[in-house]
């Protein structure tokens, strides 16, 4: 249980923006250390030590799960003397007891008012602030500034599967995904069928994915490693099943990857797209050695009014759809 | 001429349906001979179903909830059956049919059992409270009651002819789009929700116009009861976001039947719009289902403490606060949509900010309790229960009010977690709660309390043993409406949330045996005064079951705690020097008739039986009309009939079921002030 | 013959009271109707751009038609002013004269819209044609069928004051509608200056 953020080296390096959680850490340092530590015991044992949102792998699934801790840290101001007052006056005041005391029109106190709007209120304005940060710096949007350039992958929503392009190899894949450990892996997200979701909960949050709109999702891993991801927005039959593997991997074992997906024989060319894009559950994993031109920019292009003829047949067959 | 309605539609596709739908079926049989045996069917038709008396709409509003709560539960307690058992197989429910079991789920509890549930308390209920004699608008309360039933009514029957929506309580396009659901199920959907969505817009109305126009003589607004200051503000909600429902329902009904684009992928659709417009009805309709409860917790917590409720003022800003904070919010149920950092920073603080207003009632509560004299009634036993268990989803709440920790937890069982810590303990607690407290007074006698106990035990360990283990399984990255899974450490949580859901099954039971022992032995349990508990609001001054008019004489109210103020007075149990002539409303079958027309509509539409929904359609219109044109609504009940009643009331009552007062006498009050149950 | 005298009494009462409440409860309900135009605005501006492969506004709306709609409702507006003035004189005959004259400006409205709309389906621009159509008949014609029922509403009253003269239930009645239709007039300048103009622009 080494590998569960307490190192604040993990947010260095490569990943400079998201500094907030190391002044969440060292302002609430007690708290964390005994928190995380007695759960870290107690997770192990219920099967949680891979629970990926509780033990990431990455510094902005870091970053969101530390704000998460420290909410919930602070929420515990009013939260426990909540719970354990109320379980306290129902004890103490319960009516088979006379030796409490009965004020029986007593029907209110400033001073109490003031302490309980003003408490709340004070901790809603901190994470207020703190919202306001981390959502600016946690965008999913946002570009994460590295020395190596990001990684591009356009990842498109199919009927149940996922489909990744990679631009800069020329290749494609269907239900896994691989990028180099040390980059920062930039996703440009659409979809060719309902609405869907795409998350990789050990690296970091979600993006929706929806036909003619492109959304994108930035991420990185802390060190080479395999994360389950998956669509998480329910979208038929086949939704259970919809799930795959992405590879963080070294550089040996990242050129070893290209070099294995780029001897695969088959293409994804327009015809293919058109097979691939019929319904299927738990589709296996499918190596393309390439794919059709602007494939991605087509299939956003399908949900746009088309005006005039079609500049290629691969357009024609991809915007018409199989008819 | 059937349009799409053929044989087809019976569910012979799985044995589970079949049996369903066998259930729905034998069930609706057996109540219909048990009325024929019983020769029910006069009483059942003049006195209940086309009664306008707000306390037996009330009363048949409950036992629609309670009905469907069932129905509700039984979805639940299969989704965790198969959830407990589906690890890398494909359980007992094949894809379909789970996907129509949680999208019913959904749908039932939120439109069917929760909006029934309150809104028939609140009738029972918020007349009393402000001492009127009837609602502002009797005939369109029992037209509102009608459309809800037509709208379960349409959910019950999509179980046996046909199937229900596969697409989630929430319908999202374009998956909900004709393209990607051709079938019948979204459409029965779509008009359970327009349907009903109309008469619960009606009952908003009609309980805005109640409060502001039928308070009695000295009812200020800020001597109402808080029940009655939250029913004014889940009104105005009903009033504004209603209407959304009902655009954003009928666009998409557009989509299905008639081809238009609002939603679909490409033609220039925009789901994102269905989004937000869904969300608009949908996160104040949060608060519509939750307030309402949070009102009896303020009533029952002052009366089974035996104090005054503490932050009278505190706890009606902090409602209005909460109602119109509750329309800011809404944007927080997709920030993975992909909005600027910049909007869904601003959607998360607002959302957090409900949170205060929210932590204040809690605290009221809580100091209500302080110095008091607490009596374990069930209704206070709930309200202990959901104080504790609130604040916990109050805190998931905050954190998925965070738009980063959101991008982690969204569409995960973290979420349905965290929604379900929020609508049993805070909304169906209280709604038990209020069924614990109230039903003396709407029946005349008291619910046993053992069971009641028991059923508050059942399910709040029920509660926990199931919804705690979804929490965890979010943080292990489990998605909702996963009808299978891969992952076999999830499946120790899935088997303990099982057995919760068991657990909340014997809360069930013990509520219905409830019901039986207390009906069995309702003599011995009368409630003779009107006030069994003690209370302190106007709703104990009337006598169990109330009389047609409720009071004989306005009363006159000096105090938030009006009628606890009435018996320390020693003015509660008098009868006034002469009774005056009283007008009601006279019972209309027109109520009914439109209820069964809107489902006659709802059933032409899903099923593309057009001339039928033509007749319908003008059917109701015909009816609107004669009621348009009808001057003569009411009848008068004379001064000598409402003695009599009067009359045998308050010879029952003898001094020894009067309270004991001497306890709330205002220390340093001049003496000698005449006390109930001293006299 | 005291006792039903006093019962009349009761029951007049009565009635004034529930007539109050029911015109503070159609304002009400006039607000939650707002609130449906209101969305069918915001959709339309949402998707207003979203023609697809289909017309723009630019190539469909004809401001001229527009203008001719919106004088027979804005007169019809008039005219029920009338019918309001002379309900308040007692004169039962005017009334019904106002209100015969209001519902042809209505039903003139509505044929005008109807022949606007048809003329857009036989050009291939029916609402199943792109988002943007699917707005604009969704809202103009939720507004028509507003329209449409305020129409049904004067036929009955018209026939409500024959038969009944102006009672007390009748003039209220008479009140709500006007305001019914009054509101129609504001949420159609509402459509003239979100939908048409800016359209045609």
């Amino acid at each position: 249980m080494t590998d569960t953020g307490l190192s604040p080296s993990l947010l260095g390096g490569a990943y400079k923006n998201v500094n907030t959680a190391r002044s969440f850490r060292s302002s609430l340092k007690p708290v964390w250390i005994v928190g995380i530590l007695g759960m870290c015991l107690f997770l192990q044992g219920c099967g949680l030590s891979d629970a990926p949102v509780l033990f990431p792998k990455g510094p902005i699934a870091l970053a969101e799960r530390n704000l998460l801790f420290t909410a919930f840290a602070l929420m515990m101001i009013v939260a426990i003397p909540a719970i354990v007052l109320t379980l306290f006056f129902v004890w103490r005041y319960r009516s088979g007891t006379k030796k409490a005391a009965y004020t029986p029109d007593w029907e209110g106190s400033w001073k109490v008012e003031t302490v309980i709007w003003l408490v709340p209120a004070a901790i809603i304005v901190v994470l207020g602030t703190l919202v306001w940060e981390t959502t600016h710096k946690l965008d999913p949007y946002r570009e994460i500034e590295s020395d190596k350039p990001a990684f591009q992958v356009q990842a498109i929503a199919l009927d149940w599967k996922w489909l990744f392009l990679y631009p800069e190899l020329g290749v494609a894949t269907v239900n896994e995904l691989a990028f180099p450990a040390d980059r920062p892996l930039a996703i440009e997200i659409t979809s060719d069928t309902v609405m869907n979701s795409l998350m990789i909960p050990a690296l970091g949050g979600q993006i929706y994915a929806m036909a003619g709109m492109r959304s994108e999702l930035h991420l990185l891993a802390d060190e080479p490693g395999v994360f389950t991801g998956r669509n998480t927005m329910y979208s038929g039959d086949g939704f259970p099943d919809q799930h795959f593997k992405a590879h963080a991997l070294s550089e040996d074992g990242f050129a070893d990857w290209k070099d294995k997906v780029s001897a695969e024989a088959a293409t994804l060319d327009a015809e293919t797209y058109l097979e691939l894009h019929k319904q299927s559950v738990a589709n296996p994993v499918t190596y393309y050695s390439s794919f059709e031109t602007d494939l991605f920019s087509l299939i956003l292009r399908k949900y746009s009014p088309i005006v005039g003829p079609y500049e290629s047949r691969a357009a024609e067959l991809i915007c018409r759809g199989a008819a | 001429m059937l349009g799409r309605l053929t044989l087809d539609a019976i569910p012979l596709y799985s044995w589970v349906a079949m049996g369903g739908a066998a259930v729905t079926v034998g069930g609706g049989i057996a109540v219909f001979l048990l009325i024929t045996y019983l020769r029910a069917w006069k009483v059942l038709w003049t006195d209940w179903l086309t009664s306008v008396d707000h306390k037996k709409i009330g009363i048949m509003y409950v036992v629609l909830a309670l009905v469907m709560l069932v129905r509700g539960f039984v979805d639940a307690l299969m989704m965790r059956a198969q959830q407990a058992v589906a690890l890398n197989n494909e359980g007992y429910l094949p894809p379909e049919h789970f996907e129509q079991i949680f999208s019913s789920h959904g749908t039932i509890m939120i439109f069917f059992v929760a909006m029934p549930f309150l809104t028939g308390l609140i009738n029972i209920i918020v007349p009393q409270q402000i001492g009127a004699r009837d609602v502002a608008f009797p005939f369109l309360n029992s037209v509102s009651l009608w459309l809800t039933a037509a709208g379960a009514a349409l959910v019950l029957v999509s179980l046996v002819v046909g199937k229900f929506s596969t697409a989630g309580w929430t319908g999202y396009p374009p998956y909900s789009g004709i393209e990607y659901n051709p079938g019948v199920g979204v459409d029965y959907w779509l008009w359970a929700l327009i349907v009903s969505g109309v008469g619960s817009t009606a009952s908003g109305i009609n309980f805005i116009v109640t409060i502001v126009k039928n308070r009695c003589p000295g009812m200020t607004y800020m001597r109402m009861p808080m029940f009655t200051w939250t029913t004014l503000c889940i009104s105005i909600l009903i009033a504004f976001a209603f209407p959304a429902l009902t655009v954003v329902a009928a666009q998409l009904t557009l989509d299905r039947t008639l081809g238009f684009h609002f939603f679909t992928n490409g033609d220039g659709g925009n789901m994102m719009l269905f989004a937000n417009l869904l969300w608009i009805w949908g996160h104040p309709e949060v608060y519509i289902l939750i307030l309402p409860a949070f009102g009896i917790f303020s009533e029952v917590v002052a009366t089974f403490s035996r104090k005054r409720l503490f932050g009278y003022k505190s706890l009606v800003y902090a409602t209005a606060c909460i109602a119109i904070l509750s329309f800011t919010v809404w944007l927080h149920h997709f920030f993975t949509m992909g909005s600027s950092a910049n909007v869904n920073a601003v959607f998360g603080i607002a959302t957090m900010i409900i949170a205060v207003p929210t932590g204040v009632k809690i605290f009221d509560w809580m100091f209500t309790m302080y110095r008091g004299r607490i009596e374990f009634h069930p209704s206070m036993v709930f309200t202990i229960g959901f104080m504790v268990t609130f604040v916990i989803g109050g805190v998931t709440g905050v954190l998925l009010a965070l738009p980063p920790a959101d991008y982690l937890m969204h569409n995960s069982t973290f979420l349905v977690a965290h929604f379900h810590n929020m609508l049993i303990p805070g909304a169906l607690f209280g709604y038990f709660a209020g069924l614990n407290y109230w039903f003396p007074k709407a029946f005349g006698f008291k619910l046993d309390a053992k069971w009641g106990i028991r059923s508050f035990w059942f399910w709040i360990i029920g509660f926990y043993l199931a919804f705690m283990p979804l929490y965890v399984l979010g943080f292990m990255g489990m998605s909702r409406r996963m009808e299978h899974y891969a992952d076999p450490n999830w499946q120790p949580y899935l088997i303990v949330a099982a057995l919760g859901a068991i657990c909340v099954l014997c809360g069930i039971i013990c509520i219905a045996i409830q019901l039986y022992v207390s009906a069995k032995n309702w003599g011995s349990a009368r409630d003779i005064t009107g006030d069994p508990w003690n209370g302190r609001t106007l709703d104990w001054a009337t006598s169990s079951p109330p009389a047609p008019y409720n009071f004989a004489v306005q009363p006159d109210v000096r105090d938030i705690d009006a009628f606890h103020d009435m018996k320390i007075r020693g003015v509660a149990y008098q009868a006034p020097a002469n009774y005056e002539d009283i007008v009601m409303p006279k019972s209309s079958a027109l109520g009914p008739i439109i209820g069964a027309l809107g489902f006659v509509l709802g059933f032409a539409f899903v099923w593309y039986i057009w001339w039928l929904a033509a007749l319908a359609l003008v059917l109701g219109l015909v009816c609107v009309g004669i009621r348009a044109c009808d001057d003569d609504t009411d009848f008068v009940m004379p001064a000598s009939e409402v003695a009599k009643i009067e009359g045998a009331r308050l010879a029952q009552i003898t001094a020894a079921d009067m309270h004991d007062m001497q306890d709330f006498v205002p220390v340093g009050a001049a003496s000698g002030a005449p006390l109930a149950g001293r006299v | 013959m005291t006792e039903t005298v006093m019962a009349d009494d009761i029951l007049e009462h009565e009635e004034k009271k529930s007539l109050e409440s029911r015109e503070f409860g159609f304002w009400v309900y006039l607000m939650t109707d707002a609130v449906i135009f209101a969305l069918l605005f915001a959709s339309y501006v949402v998707l207003s751009k979203n023609s697809a492969a289909g017309p723009t506004s630019k190539e469909l709306f004809d401001l001229g038609h527009t203008a001719g709609e919106t004088a027979l409702l804005l007169f019809s507006s008039l005219t029920f002013g009338f019918a309001t003035i002379a309900m308040a004189a007692g004169q039962a005959g005017r009334v019904v004269q106002w209100l015969i004259v209001t519902l042809l400006l209505g039903l003139g409205f509505l044929a005008m819209e109807i022949i606007e709309f048809h003329g857009m389906i036989a050009q291939g621009a029916g609402p199943g044609t792109s988002g943007f159509l699917s707005a604009f008949f969704t809202l103009v014609g939720t507004h028509g069928l507003h329209v449409a029922f305020g129409a049904v509403g004067i036929c009955v009253m018209i026939g409500q004051v024959l038969v009944k003269g102006l009672t007390l239930p009748v003039r209220s009645r008479l009140f709500r509608l006007g305001l019914f239709w009054h509101f129609l007039d504001i949420v159609w300048i509402g459509i003239f200056s979100v939908v048409y103009l800016p359209g045609v622009m």
